[in-house]
């Protein structure tokens, strides 16, 4: 089982749309989408959103919830309704934008990962690259030294690299204690993954740095070799 | 002889007539800046705060206020939901079980009510938001209560200092919440949780006897 996925939006369509999206690459995590009032307006309802965080801590049973929200007042209703239900300490609001935020953390979920670095993977999405990582293609080893491990693969599903296997890639990577390039971008950036456009049989390098980085190179070399669960 | 919950039921009572009466300026004010909801938002929530009061009539103050924390949180809809919700029931906790409040006590509420605006809504003074109505009340009912005012005196002071704290918005540049997009254009429109933080305050004063003067 993984941790519970909260979205609190104003808007039902856009807390049921993100869902519907990110649920695509996550099918073992639960979502919770919470938009709009109970009388179909725009807005957040505290009683609901409360009501979905003591359903994803009794059902999910992961480590804890993991909450995506939109503007403002959405922060403010899922923080005081934090505070209302069964366990505030286990209700993790993640400062990420939505949708990118929920894609990173259900593909982060979806691997297993608690919800401290589920709420990680969310926000590495929103803060970006580390300022030393430069922009993509030009990160490299420099500065860094050597990498402790390191790989190369070659894609063989048929897509290449698109929105799927970056999200899988960056959300794993986000998880883990390590700093870690894919072909000179950074590893948890979904956008720079995407825009590398390797396609079939081109080759991922891998590169990384940090307690994880064997355990990072081995993540990206069996998602490779697996084909992104897309063979 | 201090406030009692007849005073707390007829604060929210008069502050569901007052939100109801200035529904359309409050929309008017939040079209210009914001969202336009929180005229209709908080008429919402303060018609399902009277509800609540009819269907479980509060024993203490504190049991009223923190009954319409959970009514406004529930059914505001927007950011005036959680902020309001909050101040109430931070004001709530600091009454306890209390049916005899004093001046001190209602001082020490207010103080509650804003702490958690603060808290909540990370806003400070000159954010143009309600915290620019409530920060100057808090700090004019101390006033009143270090110079020997009673309980009615405080509320007033609050009520007072809230006005002119909403009408000292006008001129700012939103730095938090919706309007804050605006930018420099949310800048000459008076904020509309401000507005609403004065009509509530004096709403308070009102019910606790003091004479209504320029907010009529």
């Amino acid at each position: 089982m993984t941790v519970g996925l909260v979205v609190v939006s104003h808007s039902r369509k856009i807390a049921e749309g993100a869902v519907e999206l990110a649920a695509q690459m996550a099918p073992d995590v639960r979502f919770y989408p919470v938009g709009g009032t109970d009388d179909g307006r725009i807005g957040t309802d505290l009683e609901r959103v409360a009501a979905a965080f003591d359903a994803g801590l009794g059902e999910a049973s992961g480590d804890g919830v993991v909450v995506l929200t939109d503007l403002g007042s959405a922060v403010m209703t899922a923080e005081s309704a934090a505070e209302f239900c069964s366990e505030p300490d286990k209700v993790l609001l993640a400062d990420a934008p939505v949708v990118e935020g929920l894609v990173a953390a259900a593909v982060a979920a979806q691997g297993g990962a608690t919800a401290a670095e589920v709420k990680a993977a969310a926000e590495a999405v929103r803060f970006g690259p580390e300022p030393a990582f430069g922009p993509a293609g030009t990160a490299g080893s420099q500065g860094r030294g050597e990498p402790a491990d390191s790989g190369e693969f070659e894609l063989i599903n048929p897509m290449g690299m698109h929105a799927r296997p970056a999200a899988k890639i960056a959300g794993g990577l986000a998880g883990m204690d390590v700093e870690a390039t894919v072909n000179g971008a950074d590893g948890t950036s979904i956008m720079e993954l995407m825009s590398l456009a390797v396609g079939k049989g081109d080759k991922l390098r891998i590169e990384a740095w940090g307690k994880d980085s064997s355990k990072a190179v081995d993540y990206v070399r069996r998602l490779v070799e697996q084909g992104f669960g897309e063979i | 002889m201090g406030l009692g919950v007849e005073w707390a039921v007829d604060w929210l009572t008069l502050s569901a007539r007052r939100i109801a009466e200035h529904r359309e300026e409050l929309i008017a004010l939040d079209r210009a800046i914001g969202d336009s909801d929180h005229g209709e938002n908080m008429d919402r929530g303060f018609q399902a705060v009277m509800e609540k009061l009819a269907q479980s009539p509060p024993e203490t103050p504190g049991a009223a206020l923190k009954l319409a924390a959970m009514a406004l949180m529930s059914k505001v809809g927007g950011a005036a939901g959680p902020l309001y919700g909050t101040a109430y029931l931070r004001a709530a906790t600091a009454l306890g079980e209390s049916t005899d409040i004093d001046a001190a006590a209602l001082a020490g509420a207010l103080t509650a009510a804003r702490d958690g605006i603060v808290a909540r809504g990370k806003a400070v003074l000159g954010d143009k938001t309600m915290v620019d109505a409530w920060s100057p009340a808090v700090e004019a009912a101390d006033e009143v209560l270090a110079a020997g005012g009673d309980a009615v005196a405080v509320l007033a002071a609050a009520a007072e200092a809230a006005e002119v704290g909403a009408v000292t918005t006008d001129p700012l540049v939103a730095r938090k919440g919706r309007a804050s997009y605006l930018g420099e254009r949310s800048a000459g429109h008076r904020d509309p949780g401000a507005a609403s933080s004065a009509l509530l305050l004096r709403a308070a004063a009102t019910a606790a006897g003091f004479p209504e003067g320029s907010a009529e």
